[in-house]
């Protein structure tokens, strides 16, 4: 176990870890950016993290650190305290999606005292302590992943539960601060990339569909965040009177539809509109390859652009894994630290329009792929 | 809307009840409200949830009488939650059993966990005198609650872990 012991060591670095969920390697993995299943846990005999003063958040820290070791994944990781990370690199890790807002408290000034995220030494699985709950056990995979992530968490969930005195109520089951989450403590979302059933304007009646069925949709960030390139996160929203695995296939069932409506959609575009799609992904390419300053949500929409392209084989280059990294790498802390400074807007614009030229151009120039439409050969333009 | 009790003020409390799978909703004004036993919750709208916002007032329901009383182990009152739309700890859940039952049949559309369950720390352990002691010290708390469901439950896994030993 490495971080976390406070002996006047340098405040730690998160340095890559937390990225591999971005490796391009889940199944479906161009439309299912990543999957994602938490378990919220609390502690008998302690307030909820929100009320806890922070001597007993301490205390609870102190608990789950102790209880780490029963799970050697956990144990061969790191725990952070969040008051101990430079807030640049707190914000670093609410880039990389493995922790929420809340756990890391405000951009300026010091974090929440007794907050820690510890993350397992093999990358995805991790868990936040201290934030609404006493712990937030959770798994991030790459693309649509849902039975690994499921799999990971509950042994993690076993292993923590095994020394640790978890809430629990007969009837009501796992105890959390908000009711919303009470009984499995079970989140699962899957964040999928839907420009096609944006641009063939289906995509109200997706959503529609998806809380008929019970689930929800958010942003990229989830709880209260926009959507922002064509990204939705879709997610169990009961977690009280069904099964952990119930909520699970149910996503999953859902999120196979939804994958498959999306690539009917693509389908209709590129037989309806051809030319029109392809300008659109080009024109995306050729900005994100020559622009000089770029906002996050241009930025966005222009990797959806260049995302749908590479699906619709329009593209050949750049990778999904490029694009993924980019979506994370481009975010406003990880530019900062990039610059050894703190940036104002419109110098983060700059540094990100740098980036991206910089990881496109590393891919080397596009190329059409030989199956790209012509004039000669489709009428219907 | 005017009260239905007195058909004159206008109704600022609309509770909603659920018992036997029946829901009924009544309006009342504030005065009227405090003659029935329900304190009206004036405060301005909160930040709750987004599902917080379509339950209205049933977080109120006052079937159990302990609505007023602040949860004795950490002291979030009703108004608290009803702010935050967050409980304040475990011990929260028992204290306002009442109002929460019917909170998360609308919410989650039932009462009962069918999930994973958590048998206390030593029960994951070797070791079985831990884990028997751990069972029993919940078997009579479970008892003292009159809780008989819990401890039936409780009672079999205990019977199974000593025939196990035998």
């Amino acid at each position: 176990m490495s971080g976390g012991n406070g002996l006047g060591t340098p405040s730690p670095t998160v340095d890559d870890r937390g990225t591999s969920w971005l490796d391009g390697s889940g199944q479906d993995h161009e439309i299912v950016l990543s999957t994602r299943v938490r378990l919220a846990r609390n502690l008998q005999g302690y307030t909820f993290a929100l009320r806890a003063d922070a001597d007993e958040r301490r205390s609870v820290l102190d608990q789950v650190r102790h209880s780490l070791g029963a799970s050697p994944d956990l144990d061969d990781g790191v725990l952070w305290e969040m008051s101990e990370l430079e807030a640049v690199e707190r914000r670093i890790l609410h880039e990389r999606h493995v922790v929420s807002r809340e756990l890391i408290g405000p951009d300026e000034g010091p974090a929440p005292d007794g907050t820690a995220l510890a993350l397992g030494a093999s990358g995805p699985c991790g868990v936040m302590i201290n934030e609404e709950d006493h712990l937030r056990i959770q798994s991030l995979h790459n693309g649509m992943e849902l039975e690994a992530a499921w799999r990971q968490v509950s042994e993690l969930d076993e292993a923590l539960g095994s020394r640790l005195p978890y809430a629990f109520h007969h009837e009501f089951g796992f105890l959390t601060c908000c009711p919303t989450n009470v009984g499995t403590g079970l989140r699962a979302s899957v964040l999928v990339h839907l420009p096609g059933l944006v641009l063939t304007k289906e995509i109200n009646k997706v959503l529609q569909g998806i809380a008929q069925v019970g689930l929800t949709y958010r942003g990229l960030y989830g709880e209260g965040s926009e959507v922002v390139g064509n990204f939705f996160q879709i997610s169990n929203q009961t977690t009280l009177g069904k099964s952990e695995t119930d909520l699970v296939d149910h996503l999953r069932e859902i999120g196979v539809q939804v994958v498959e409506y999306e690539k009917r959609a693509r389908a209709v575009l590129l037989r309806e509109a051809p030319y029109v799609l392809e300008d659109k992904v080009w024109r995306a390419y050729g900005i994100l390859r020559h622009a000089r300053s770029l906002s996050f949500d241009e930025m966005m929409n222009l990797l959806s652009g260049v995302r749908l392209g590479l699906t619709l084989k329009l593209l050949r280059t750049p990778r999904v894994r490029t694009l993924n990294e980019i979506m994370i790498f481009a975010q406003s802390a990880h530019l900062e630290r990039r610059a050894g400074r703190t940036l104002d807007e419109g110098d983060a614009d700059v540094y990100r329009a740098s980036l991206v030229r910089e990881r496109l151009s590393s891919e080397g120039e596009a190329t059409s792929s030989p199956s790209e439409p012509s004039p000669e050969a489709d009428n219907s333009a | 809307m005017v009260c239905e009790r007195c058909q004159e003020r206008e109704a600022e409390v609309h509770l909603t009840t659920i018992e036997n799978d029946e829901m009924a909703t009544v309006h009342l004004c504030s005065s009227c409200a405090g003659q029935e036993g329900i304190s009206a919750f004036t405060s301005a709208p909160a930040p709750l949830a987004d599902f917080l916002a379509t339950i209205g007032t049933s977080v109120e329901d006052a079937s159990e009488g302990t609505m007023s009383e602040p949860c004795p182990y950490c002291g979030t009152s009703s108004g608290d939650f009803r702010r935050s739309g967050r409980l304040g700890c475990p011990e929260c859940y028992a204290h306002f059993e009442g109002q929460l039952r019917g909170l998360l049949r609308r919410v989650h559309g039932s009462t009962q966990h069918v999930g994973k369950l958590y048998l206390g720390e030593a029960a994951e352990s070797d070791d079985r005198f831990a884990k028997l002691r751990s069972l029993r010290l919940r078997l009579d708390r479970a008892v003292e609650l009159e809780d008989f469901e819990a401890a039936a439950e409780l009672r079999d896994q205990i019977d199974s872990l000593e025939a196990v030993e035998r």
